[in-house]
């Protein structure tokens, strides 16, 4: 009897300090799965910021350019169509002649004229036909460098490798060199990366194009997903007799919440294309296809947030003689909207970051022009990444690091407003 | 509000199918991920100094351009596709039953694909036997019998290799680049052991098994579509060589290396002299029966095929395409142009 008193007094510390060494284990291992993913988080957030951020900067230029009548305006023509037609290349090819006097034969000349951008003469065409009265004048232009420069300047572009693994020879960059020595070359702000659009170029290719693509994108997914998700869940949480096909109905729209979204976007093309003949790459489809995809996470938030609801608030407006509409509409819902409203921004900000369902319909696509409505061709952010991704120019890789920026910027955007309207509006009962 | 909101959903979609397929103003391409970079780059240029909208150009892949293409006649069917390879003869007769039977092939150049490694390691010099012998998926043993390959590195292949373990990086099966580096090195290695070529006369389906086999254990590596990441995994691992287009190997001189395929380097001059073994034609096709219904179309024919795009000198050497010799090039032109219906 004492004895066994004993050894239970003993075993008694000894198990509790191993209750204790098994909590700490735990807990360590908790902490560590948390650094493990904070750690890749911060690793992916900083390899793409350390490989994006030079995309802000673009390399120029500066050249003493004449704007020769001759060449422009080709026999006195000055209308703007004799304007949008003129060969502005022959005055950067003269500019750069000029500039570079000693340089000779056809071969030798393509290597010059490589240097400044193949696209900076829309630049001067744009300054012209702006401004036709310099004509016949001449200024120091900022031009845009070409891609290969840009890359040697930023230090993509090893200098020590030998000259024929460079796509820039040694003689092409003496002639940086020399313009730099002059600052006639610098690298500015890249105004081009937010105004332009799309193009094969990387030095003038930008995102505003694939921007409104996903603005207009979103702005059909929200005017759909939301008055539908909304009244759908209403009447499902509020309405709806507990039965076999309401119950049917429900098991469906959880499941279509984990169904992959490239579904969605054959759904899209049998239906909205083929069926319903609605143009190919219009943000139309786009929009209602991504709709599809965000409505069962809507749904389900506008369930889960009018089940928060406390009784007593029912209750109390029927109590005052309110109809079962009145009782929902007018007390309900609005106190449900916070959490409504959370669902529907996390599930808008789902859909900007998809390209499966967009591929489907025609929205992965190279588009240069930036859309001007609804119906216009357009791509979307993640798209315009995926794209460039598989460019191969060199120049593109920093290009599309900055717009997976960018569109993350959209994303912590979206759900931090999620979160302030969250905390803003949210009542505890 | 929720009201106003509503109302405008409805309305825009009412507008939206009112306006879709009645009236199409630009171009549409599809295609090719290959010809991609080149179509685009025609394209842009086309929306910048003419009064046409830039053509919207799709890469869907070659077959996937050509199902879209043979789809159907009218607005809502893509005006013109892209192709890594020539059209096939099935394609045609689906392109026929559905109405689209006069259509126009122009070649635009040629494309090398290479087989690369990073510049750390020594440039690798092969031969198209060497290359089936090394992914071949069943190989003849001493008896000619066929067995899983056996060959774990390159100097079980061929002697004067190195003894560096086979691991290829290349693209997947659903890629027009893979299809062709079947067809090229695969099958031209293949054809160099005569008991096989003998046996596309006898039997030509296990003929195209066996030339056409990749090996599935682990050697050759499903990339993805994406090139550029080939090239940077070559970075990481000097051992392993790449498939892929020769635009990636141009623009990655100082990270790659092209391997030197039966004697012949993957230069611009050799690809474009055909010297060099493993290169192939890119293609786009018109659609006959959209020119003067979608504006543009003829004029779009005119750039892609004016010197100053497809010329030895014209931006699209620039970006990687391979001319064709000039003869050829004024002939497809003037083919083109008065659009030639396609005949085998």
């Amino acid at each position: 009897m004492t004895d066994a008193v004993i050894t239970k007094k003993r075993a008694a510390p000894s198990r509790s300090r191993s209750r204790a060494r098994a909590e700490k284990r735990f807990r360590f291992y908790c902490v560590g799965a948390v650094l493990a993913a904070v750690a890749f988080l911060i690793f992916l957030l900083t390899s793409i910021t350390l490989s994006g951020y030079t995309a802000l900067l673009q390399t120029h230029v500066r050249l003493d350019v004449t704007y020769d009548a001759a060449v422009i305006e080709r026999g006195g023509n000055r209308s703007a169509d004799a304007l949008m037609g003129a060969d502005y290349g022959a005055l950067i090819r003269q500019s750069l002649m000029t500039k570079f006097p000693n340089v000779e034969g056809r071969k030798n000349l393509r290597r010059l004229f490589a240097l400044v951008s193949d696209q900076a003469r829309f630049e001067l065409r744009d300054r012209i036909t702006a401004n036709p009265d310099i004509i016949g004048k001449t200024e120091p232009i900022w031009l845009t460098a070409s891609g290969d420069v840009d890359m040697l300047m930023k230090g993509y572009m090893r200098r020590d490798v030998p000259e024929g693994e460079r796509r820039l020879d040694n003689q092409q960059i003496g002639w940086i060199d020399l313009l730099s020595s002059e600052d006639s070359i610098e690298k500015r702000l890249n105004v081009a990366f937010f105004t332009h659009a799309d193009s094969r170029t990387p030095e003038v290719a930008g995102i505003w194009g694939a921007v409104v693509g996903s603005f207009y994108t979103m702005v059909i997914t929200l005017l759909f997903a939301f008055p539908v998700g909304l009244m759908t869940g209403v009447y499902l949480q509020e309405f709806a007799t507990k039965n076999r096909w309401s119950r049917l109905v429900e098991v469906n729209i959880n499941n279509l919440a984990a169904v992959p979204s490239i579904v969605f976007g054959l759904l899209g093309l049998a239906v909205f294309l083929n069926f319903g003949g609605m143009p190919r790459s219009a943000p139309l489809v786009g929009g209602i296809t991504l709709a599809l995809m965000t409505l069962p996470t809507i749904i389900i938030a506008t369930r889960a947030s009018l089940l928060a609801i406390p009784p007593s608030i029912r209750e109390a407006a029927r109590g005052v003689g309110a109809s079962e509409t009145q009782v929902v509409l007018h007390h309900v819902v609005p106190l449900a909207m916070p959490g409504i409203l959370t669902g529907t921004i996390i599930g808008m900000a789902r859909a900007l970051g998809e390209t499966a369902p967009l591929l489907m319909i025609g929205m992965v696509a190279f588009i240069a022009d930036i859309p001007q409505s609804f119906t216009d061709p357009a791509t979307a952010l993640p798209v315009q990444i995926f794209l460039w991704a598989d460019s191969p120019e060199r120049a593109f890789v920093e290009r599309t690091a900055a717009a997976t920026l960018v569109l993350l910027a959209f994303l912590i955007t979206m759900n931090g407003l999620a979160i302030y309207m969250r905390k803003r509006f949210e009542r505890r009962w | 509000m929720r009201k106003l909101l509503l109302a405008a959903a409805i309305a825009a979609i009412g507008i939206g199918t009112a306006l879709a397929a009645d009236t199409r103003n630009q171009i549409r391409i599809v295609g090719s991920s290959t010809v991609f970079p080149f179509s685009t780059a025609v394209a842009e240029e086309f929306g910048k100094t003419t009064n046409f909208k830039t053509p919207v150009v799709e890469s869907t892949g070659s077959g996937g351009g050509l199902k879209l293409f043979c789809a159907g006649i009218g607005l809502g069917h893509p005006d013109i596709t892209n192709a890594s390879r020539r059209i096939k003869d099935s394609e045609v007769a689906i392109c026929a039953k559905n109405g689209v039977s006069s259509i126009t092939e122009v070649k635009v150049g040629f494309d090398g694909i290479v087989l690369a490694n990073s510049t750390k390691a020594k440039r690798f010099e092969l031969t198209r036997k060497a290359i089936w012998l090394a992914l071949a998926k069943d190989v003849p043993d001493a008896s000619g019998n066929f067995i899983p390959n056996p060959n774990k590195t390159w100097k079980d292949v061929d002697a004067s290799l190195p003894a560096v373990k086979i691991e290829v990086l290349g693209p997947p099966p659903t890629s027009g680049t893979r299809d062709a580096f079947v067809e090229l090195a695969m099958e031209g290695g293949c054809k160099a052991f005569p008991d096989i070529k003998a046996m596309k006369k006898t039997d030509k389906s296990k003929y195209k098994a066996i030339c056409h086999a990749i090996r599935e254990d682990g050697a050759f590596i499903d990339a993805g579509e994406n090139d550029n990441l080939i090239v940077q995994k070559l970075e990481a691992n000097p051992d392993a060589l790449g498939v892929f287009g020769f635009s990636f190997l141009d623009q990655n001189r100082d990270k790659v290396q092209g391997s030197i395929v039966d004697k012949v380097e993957p230069s611009f001059d050799n690809i474009s002299g055909g010297q060099y073994p493993v290169s192939r034609s890119l293609y786009f096709y018109v659609k006959n029966a959209h020119v003067g219904v979608v504006p543009g179309i003829k004029e779009f024919i005119d750039a892609f095929t004016s010197e100053t795009a497809w010329g030895p000198y014209g931006y699209l050497a620039d970006r990687g395409l391979i001319p064709l010799p000039v003869d050829e090039r004024d002939k497809i032109r003037s083919a083109a142009m008065s659009l030639m219906p396609y005949a085998k």
